[in-house]
């Protein structure tokens, strides 16, 4: 058991060194130049005035220093959890302004993702091996998993938003709103976050009914479940083993699909202006934001890393035989 | 008489047409008795086997009927059958590597399968029973991964004949098992026989040699029809239908070097069971066949309790 998780955590670590390096890299490489974009906002037409901003701004951010330096600097400074100071509000600390998004984009993702492995698993074990619904939520599935993201949301917002005029189609909450623990904050709060909730539970909402209806289907065909069904044990029972059996490679699956959630959750960030972190993201890299950029793909890939892990311990509670094999390794 | 069929035809349905699997089969067993059923891939015995406690999707029940201790099993209603089942009629699969849950404790399984089936579980009778077949007790708390081959063989065959049923099916139980576990496992359906834990039992293989050990009567059927059914020793040392006579002729024999005697074998294969020809189905293949064979033979009984259905005979 300590050598199953010794060796995962392991893994992780390597990821996560990986992970960091490319995300240090990656914003360093884009086109641009951050330090001339900041002075040119700041509209200075003397030239000596401006040469002495260049050297302050690239002084403070280190720039001046050698790549390989910087990138030491970075992973000291990570460690003291210090992600920088942001280039597009300086001088707000990176730190501050992830953790006003990340309430956001955390509320947005854990409903939409837990909700639609549920409710997806549900109807898809629902659907299975009965015809007529069958053919109602097969092609219904097939329809919302192939449906990009943002195109999902697109519509929502011009259906519901625009045209039925329901739901706010941007925004966090009104903007004559101040954020505070009132009834009304937390009403307008619910209001504007149903639209980017649905587009994202929808679409995750197909793929997991798709592969849970095939997944119970494989089972209930399985040379156990035809030895109940020959020993006359009746459909609930051989369901629930079905059933059981089945939700584990879903289990494997959400897993492998939490990347790509979040990668969508940020697009439907940005189509809904939610104060997540997709939209950061989007801003940062307007900005040249380096920092800012760093510090989000970092939540992100924490974020994922994390929840990989969870899933990782959750796998070995529910399948013994991953317990067997573990017994196995170690005798 | 525990188990009189009549008549029996189960059909596989297909795109093609009906493949008629089982075409007309009647027989009847003793109580107490174990039938060995053999044949080649494809003649019909594991239909057969299967028709008497569960027709798959594909296997259409098309006439006859099956009697068991007096009352007429249900064979083609699915939902009524369901009573007979596990009490009455039990399976032990070709499949028992797999045919357990792999994600519950065998002790859990059983006792879940066993109250579904509205029968609370007598755990002394099951240790009692695992003891018979040299299982540990403490398998109930394994998972089926964490058993061997051989003894997931036996768990499977105690499960199965837990409720004390009247007939037992054994379909290809030993063909996947080495020489010393089959022994093992084909003395442990005798033993419970002997016990009274089933009363009769149908043993299906392609091995005629094992069946002649475990069997009282052997039936070898062909293209979907009864051959010949004879008592064990009689079908091994005399049989009359000349299909019969190449198949033993073809078992190889402990000892006997083949390098310079080539195994007998019998020659072309068998009819599409899609549209078999009529009259004799081994027409084609016998070297006895004559005029008459046009005609399809009866099953007659030569002997008493030695049916053949030849003209030759």
């Amino acid at each position: 058991m300590r050598q199953y998780f010794g060796r995962k955590l392991l893994v992780y670590g390597l990821t996560f060194f990986v992970a960091v390096t490319i995300n240090w890299m990656v914003p360093r490489f884009m086109p641009g130049d951050p330090v001339s974009s900041m002075v040119a906002r700041a509209g200075v037409s003397n030239p000596g005035a401006v040469e002495t901003m260049r050297t302050y701004y690239t002084n403070l951010f280190g720039f001046d220093q050698p790549l390989w330096k910087q990138y030491a600097n970075f992973w000291a400074a990570l460690l003291q959890g210090d992600f920088g100071i942001s280039i597009w509000v300086f001088p707000t600390p990176v730190s501050e302004v992830i953790m006003g998004a990340v309430p956001y984009t955390l509320g947005l993702m854990i409903p939409s993702v837990l909700l639609s492995w549920v409710v997806g698993n549900w109807a898809g074990a629902f659907a299975a091996r009965r015809k007529l619904l069958d053919n109602t939520v097969l092609p219904v599935g097939y329809v919302l998993t192939a449906m990009p993201y943002m195109w999902l949301a697109v519509l929502l917002a011009w259906g519901l938003g625009v045209v039925a005029g329901i739901f706010p189609v941007a925004g966090g909450y009104s903007f004559s709103l101040q954020p505070s623990l009132s009834w009304e904050f937390v009403a307008d709060l619910l209001h504007h976050w149903v639209l980017p909730f649905l587009s994202l539970f929808l679409v995750a909402l197909g793929g997991w009914a798709i592969g849970m209806r095939n997944m119970i289907i494989y089972e209930l065909e399985s040379d156990y479940s035809n030895y109940l069904s020959a020993l006359g044990a009746p459909q609930r029972l051989i369901r629930r083993y079905a059933f059981r059996n089945a939700v584990l490679p879903q289990i494997t699956g959400l897993a492998l699909q939490l990347g790509v959630l979040v990668a969508g959750a940020l697009v439907t960030e940005i189509v809904f202006s939610y104060p997540g972190l997709g939209s950061l993201i989007l801003k940062a890299i307007q900005n040249q934001d380096f920092f800012l950029l760093q510090g989000t793909f970092m939540f992100i890939v924490l974020g994922v890393l994390i929840a990989n892990f969870i899933i990782d311990i959750v796998y070995v509670v529910v399948d013994p035989r991953t317990r067997a094999g573990m017994a196995g390794a170690q005798a | 008489m525990s188990l009189r069929v009549s008549e029996l035809r189960v059909y596989y349905r297909t795109l093609k047409g009906d493949v008629k699997a089982l075409d007309d089969v009647s027989f009847t067993m003793r109580d107490g008795e174990i039938l060995g059923l053999a044949g080649e891939s494809g003649c019909g015995k594991t239909t057969l086997g299967k028709s008497l406690i569960r027709l798959d999707g594909r296997m259409r029940h098309m006439g006859g009927t099956v009697e068991l201790d007096g009352r007429e099993l249900p064979i083609g209603d699915d939902r009524r059958m369901n009573e007979f089942r596990f009490h009455e009629v039990s399976l032990i699969p070709q499949y028992s590597m797999s045919a357990m849950n792999p994600t519950r404790k065998i002790g859990k399984m059983v006792g879940e399968l066993l109250r579904s089936r509205g029968v609370t579980l007598d755990r002394a009778e099951l240790e009692s029973r695992l003891d018979l077949v040299e299982l540990p007790r403490t398998v109930l708390g394994n998972y089926p991964i964490e058993l061997s081959g051989g003894m997931k063989q036996r768990m499977v065959m105690v499960i199965s004949t837990l409720l004390n049923p009247s007939l037992l099916i054994a379909d290809e139980v030993t063909s996947a098992l080495d020489v010393s576990t089959q022994k093992a496992v084909a003395k442990a359906l005798t033993g419970f026989r002997d016990a009274g834990f089933v009363k009769s039992m149908i043993f299906v293989t392609h091995d005629l040699a094992l069946t002649s050990r475990i069997a009282d009567t052997i039936m070898v059927m062909y293209a979907g029809r009864l051959a010949e059914k004879a008592p064990a020793g009689v079908m091994v040392t005399a049989p009359r239908h000349p299909y019969t006579k190449l198949l033993i002729n073809s078992l190889p024999e402990v000892g006997v070097r083949y390098a310079d005697k080539k195994l007998a074998g019998i020659a072309g294969s068998p009819p599409s069971l899609l549209d078999p020809p009529a009259g004799c189905r081994f027409r084609d293949r016998c070297p006895l066949a004559g005029d008459e064979c046009a005609q399809e033979p009866p099953v007659a009984e030569v002997e008493p309790g030695h049916f053949v259905a030849c003209w030759k005979a």
